[in-house]
């Protein structure tokens, strides 16, 4: 059998529910478990998680991506198009952005490249840079959330 | 085999399809979906689903580098296009070409050759296929002496048409020249290309169609033909195999001239040369070639027994044709329902939004291709296909029975289908008969007019 993230956002919503602090989930060679961390910390996030749950392994690319929408007072900035992410400008360079750096809504915060084509990715949103999802030189589909800002104003 | 991960540019039933023989095969599956198809069916059974754009087409099934990038960054090796969107684009078997990604189809110049319809018609003829009357037309002068030899009533195509698009009838060769005038302007508006020709218009005609396989060397097999004929405004609804009363020397020899086509043009893949027969005359004519997979390819499946998937996936692979002519035997007969989310009393309005309850028939002789589950969303940016319903047994009035109970076992609610009035074809005696012509279905719809509204 295989488990798809779909699949894997499903039963972490099952045991988000529960009362219960673990999961096993055992069918012949996949076993998977789920631990619940601090019950009062901030949402999960799948790239917390992972370890336990990494089935069809080579197939899923590295990538972190946030199950859970931001809390009050925090936005996500969407990936514009599908295509490779870059921090930097060039490989080398340092990043167009980091964490608790403060963007305009003009500010570059990467470049998703289709084909050779390179798009700069602005914020769109004024305030502090609270994450940084999407990892350097890896895909990122359509809409994937890119970094999480805390917005002012 | 070297493909291990195939990227599937496509959504909707044929998208599941194509994952039920990649993972038969042992194949990895990337399925490229758009946002408004992020839950589909296909998107959970894929071993992964990429979100390449937006809801419409234009910013995502129809985007050839995202497609390709998409493939590149999910370490795919080959990207299967099914039919529609992208499939019979030579710009991105081109790519494909480019990048060293396999492309499951034909070379971007077949496709090409096919995609020009004009083009197309001198293939035809250089392979010895016939094709109907007619002929490009540069002036004036040269149209009406063509459309005096050829004689009314006739059509104005488009080039770049097909499928029942780009197409103007004239009664009167005195209208001629003003057809022609506006014909080429709506096909530079719809096409980018207004170039048109002429044909002669066949009053009644079937429409006969023959599945192959071309190793891309010249090698060809034909898996029999198709009967398509009842259509509505050009759409196929129902199909099957083989075409009923069809004298079989007519049948040999359009199987014959469909593998002449593709091994004139040393075509690689699955294709469908569609013909034209002419009933008054007992003549077939060249329409088109669909340089892809067709909806309608599980009827195929069925008398053959050879899963087309795997076929293309195979020649794509480098193994050739798997089988000689010889060895392809049809067992039986197959007919396939196209069940569409549309209101036949609306004038076959889309009608989409959520399925509620979804219920597809389990049974001996019953194949159902489908992506529509309870809860599935039914987009309105995109076909309304829902499934295929395909019938396979024995003979022709066995297939039919089948066909009949499945339909009558199938449920959908939520959205409006044409479930019942596949069921009320089924039962008109003409189309029992068999060997009905592409103008059946309009004239069973004026007889039964309560079935269409009114």
């Amino acid at each position: 059998m295989s488990l798809t993230a779909k699949d894997v956002a499903e039963i972490l919503k099952l045991l988000e529910e529960s009362a219960f602090n673990e999961l096993v989930l055992e069918t012949g060679d996949l076993k998977v478990e789920i631990r619940r961390g601090d019950a009062a910390a901030r949402p999960a996030r799948v790239r917390e998680r992972a370890p336990a749950v990494q089935p069809s392994a080579d197939i899923q690319t590295p990538r972190a991506k946030p199950v859970i929408a931001p809390p009050p007072g925090e936005t996500d900035v969407p990936a514009p198009l599908l295509g490779v992410f870059y921090r930097a400008p060039k490989p080398g360079e340092p990043p167009f952005v980091e964490i608790g750096q403060t963007v305009e809504e003009h500010t570059i915060i990467g470049i998703i490249e289709v084909m050779k084509l390179m798009n700069s990715v602005r914020a769109g949103m004024r305030g502090e840079i609270v994450e940084i999802f999407a990892q350097n030189a890896t895909l990122v589909e359509f809409e994937e959330p890119l970094i999480r800002v805390r917005t002012v104003g | 085999m070297t493909i291990g991960r195939v990227l599937i540019a496509n959504r909707g039933e044929i998208a599941v399809r194509i994952i039920r023989t990649c993972k038969a095969l042992g194949i990895e599956t990337v399925l490229a979906v758009s946002a408004a198809d992020r839950d589909s069916l296909g998107a959970r059974l894929a071993g992964r689903a990429l979100c390449i754009g937006p809801a419409a087409s234009s910013g995502s099934y129809l985007k050839v580098d995202t497609i390709v990038q998409a493939a590149l960054g999910s370490g795919a090796d080959a990207i299967h296009p099914g039919y529609g969107f992208l499939s019979e684009r030579a710009d991105l078997a081109r790519l494909c070409e480019r990048e060293g990604i396999c492309f499951i189809g034909p070379t971007a110049d077949q496709i090409e050759a096919v995609g020009d319809k004009l083009r197309a018609r001198g293939e035809a003829e250089a392979a010895a296929v016939a094709v109907v009357t007619g002929g490009p037309v540069g002036d004036l002068a040269e149209a009406e002496e063509l459309g005096l030899r050829i004689g009314t009533p006739l059509l104005v195509k488009a080039v770049g048409g097909g499928g029942g698009r780009g197409m103007k009838r004239v009664d009167d060769l005195r209208e001629l020249p003003e057809t022609i005038a506006l014909a080429s302007a709506e096909a530079g508006a719809a096409f980018g290309d207004a170039r048109v020709y002429i044909e002669r218009l066949v009053e009644k005609g079937r429409h006969i169609e023959v599945q192959i396989l071309g190793d891309g060397e010249g090698g060809v097999v034909h898996l029999g033909e198709r009967d398509c004929s009842v259509q509505r405004r050009y759409q196929k609804l129902i199909e099957e195999t083989p075409a009923p009363h069809l004298p079989s020397g007519l049948r040999d020899e359009i199987c014959a001239a469909a593998v002449r086509f593709a091994q004139h043009l040393r075509y690689r893949g699955a294709g469908t040369v569609e013909f034209l027969v002419d009933v008054a005359r007992k003549e077939f004519y060249f329409l088109e070639m669909n340089a892809r997979i067709q909806v309608e390819h599980p009827t195929t499946e069925c008398v053959t027994g050879i899963d087309l998937v795997a076929e293309q996936i195979a020649i794509a692979d480098g193994q050739g044709l798997r089988f000689r002519q010889d060895e392809v035997h049809l067992d039986g007969w197959a007919i396939e329902c196209r069940i569409n989310a549309e209101d036949p009393a609306r004038d076959f309005a889309p009608s989409p939004g959520v399925v509620s309850e979804a219920i597809w028939p389990k049974a001996d002789g019953i194949r159902v291709d489908t992506h529509i589950v309870a809860g599935a969303h039914v987009p309105p940016y995109y076909d309304s296909l829902l499934a295929k319903l395909i019938a396979h047994g024995p003979n022709r009035a066995s297939a039919l029975a089948i066909l009949g109970k499945a339909l009558a076992a199938s449920r959908i609610t939520g959205v409006s289908t044409n479930i019942d009035f596949h069921r009320a074809v089924l039962a008109d005696p003409t189309f029992a008969a068999g060997g009905v012509d592409t103008a059946y279905l309009a004239r069973f719809l004026a007889r039964a007019p309560s079935l269409a509204g009114s």
